[in-house]
């Protein structure tokens, strides 16, 4: 067996969903490559060099992949991926955009979002919301997979000396471009991949009243999330969404403030290993997930967890 | 400009999904179906440009037993002008569904294919991005802002960092996300004008497609539950127990 990884990244570093995505191949077993498909991104193919077992990667410097283009990556990886048996990617809005597209091109069904592997053909999966779990078996000759990247540990980034190959094929669908970005700034880790969580829901009452929990994220190194509620209520920007339809995270900690725990926010962030839940209502479906719940009110219970924090750390 | 929008009929969002007993599927008996809620954003996008004045005519397609026509009535309700069903009783996978779509894109030939993101009954997100691979054209999956210009589509995408806008070319496929729009709900005129409006028939091998799944679902489990912990009393102990206890801070 032998597997293509495509790394995610941003043409400067690589994103760690990539470490996760080479543990599910892990699992599987067989040789791994990745593929570092971007602009300017050599940078991003020796750290991919780096990453624990890894047999080689692949690098596809080019501006027609510069803007991780659907088109363009799907053509590329369909061609490069018909040598392979397994070609697995995460499950971030870049995999999602590309991989089915190389399965189409590859006539063969694609596997979304797996959180486990249970042999080479047979993978784990959320469906309805993560109201039930599936487990499916592929035929197909290649399996094209999708990997939600908290479902695996990552595996080191560090140690591996893989060898780097400059690939010299450029595949431009013709059929789109890149037009502009609007990229969210922040010195906070990125919400799908920081180790504490701390989010607002609709209780919050308004986006100004976010920068509460921005000072105790600050204090905890932590990411700021947000409910759909308080996203849709326009207190915060979408991609602070934590939820079915927003980002799937699953940090050591997790704490939720002013969520009163709809199950679309609850399939976001289940899978955290500690839940706090901050809420005035004490009847709130968030207290049946929370591994400690505290009945107040955020306005009075933040600016206290700040001052103990600030003493405690 | 011709619109062609794909709607899937599933399980009412609201609807508790339970797993039934024996573990081979969601149990769907005498549940409330629905359109998905990613299908009436698309229906209501291709309705916005009927009102500009952009598109001329939406057709609406869908796939799947007799009963998924009350979905394309709901669409033809909205303000799609006529209905196609592919009808099957078989499980249509997002393969298959991309092939019979493209036929109907290849009968059709809209400019514009609009279709939700992903189903909330297997949360594939995959069927659009097939259609637009098998077809040539250009995507933009999870879109929140549509604006279409001359023979190109400026499509704005939520992605994980923020927004990124890409231009295609048309015919082009569109994926809408939950911000696209708002959709509204058909007046009761509107329903009964529905009934009137077209509605075409056809199978799967009208269309020259075989349905060959590749995947087989060898059991559906419910999650394994949380449960609930304890209350703490004031935000002192709540600290001292995420220090001391959980050890994670």
């Amino acid at each position: 067996m032998s597997i293509l990884v495509i790394a995610e990244h941003d043409n400067s570093s690589l994103k760690q969903a990539t470490l996760n995505v080479v543990a599910a191949a892990k699992a599987v077993g067989g040789d791994i490559d990745v593929l570092v498909a971007g602009e300017n991104c050599g940078a991003v193919g020796e750290a991919a060099g780096k990453i624990e077992g890894v047999s080689k990667v692949l690098v596809a410097d080019n501006a027609v992949y510069g803007h991780f283009l659907g088109e363009n990556l799907g053509l590329l990886v369909a061609d490069l991926g018909k040598g392979y048996s397994h070609i697995f990617a995460a499950a971030g809005t870049t995999g999602k955009d590309f991989m089915p597209r190389v399965a189409a091109l590859l006539d063969v069904a694609q596997i979304s979002d797996i959180v486990r592997v249970e042999s080479e053909d047979t993978f784990v999966r959320p469906i309805y919301a993560g109201n039930a779990i599936a487990t499916v078996k592929s035929s197909d000759s290649i399996k094209v997979v999708t990997v939600r990247p908290t479902g695996f540990d990552p595996v080191s980034g560090e140690g591996g000396s893989a060898a780097v190959e400059a690939l010299d094929n450029v595949q431009d669908a013709g059929v789109s471009s890149f037009v502009s970005e609007q990229v969210a700034e922040s010195d906070r880790p990125d919400l799908a991949s920081a180790g504490i969580v701390i989010s607002g829901g609709r209780g919050m009452q308004n986006g100004e009243n976010f920068k509460m929990l921005e000072q105790v994220a600050d204090l905890l190194g932590a990411a700021v999330g947000a409910s759909r509620a308080a996203v849709d209520a326009g207190f915060v920007p979408n991609d602070m969404q934590v939820g079915q339809t927003g980002k799937i995270v699953a940090p050591q900690l997790y704490v939720a403030v002013g969520i009163s725990g709809a199950i679309q926010h609850l399939a976001g962030m289940s899978d955290s290993k500690v839940i706090v839940a901050i809420n005035k209502d004490e009847e709130a479906p968030i207290f049946q997930v929370a591994d400690y719940g505290l009945v107040a009110d955020l306005f009075e219970a933040v600016p206290q967890l700040e001052e103990e924090l600030k003493k405690a750390l | 400009m011709k619109v062609l929008v794909a709607v899937k009929r599933v399980i009412d969002y609201n609807v508790k999904v339970r797993v039934k007993p024996d573990n081979t599927g969601v149990d769907l008996a005498n549940v409330k179906m629905a359109m998905n809620p990613f299908c009436e954003i698309a229906v209501e996008e291709a309705v916005r440009l009927k009102e500009k004045g952009v598109a001329t005519e939406i057709v609406v397609v869908s796939i799947g037993a007799k009963a998924c026509q009350e979905q394309i009535r709901t669409a033809l309700a909205l303000g799609a002008d006529r209905g196609i069903h592919i009808e099957t009783d078989e499980e249509v996978q997002s393969l298959e569904a991309a092939k019979l779509l493209k036929a109907v894109v290849e009968k059709e030939e809209p400019k514009l294919v609009i279709l939700g993101k992903q189903s909330i009954d297997t949360d594939n997100n995959q069927t659009g991005q097939m259609l637009a691979a098998l077809t040539g054209m250009g995507q933009g999956t999870f879109a929140s802002e549509v604006v279409v210009e001359g023979d190109k589509v400026n499509v704005t995408r939520e992605v994980d960092g923020g927004l990124t806008t890409v231009a295609l070319n048309l015919p082009a496929v569109v994926t809408t996300d939950l911000r696209l729009n708002e959709p509204r709900y058909a007046s009761l005129p509107n329903i009964m004008k529905a009934k009137k409006k077209p509605l075409d028939g056809m199978t799967p091998a009208d269309l020259g497609v075989e349905l060959a799944p590749r995947l087989s679902t060898l059991k559906v489990e419910a999650p394994a539950s949380r449960q609930a912990g304890v209350k703490v009393a004031d935000v002192a102990e709540l600290v001292d127990k995420l220090k001391n206890e959980a050890k994670v801070i």
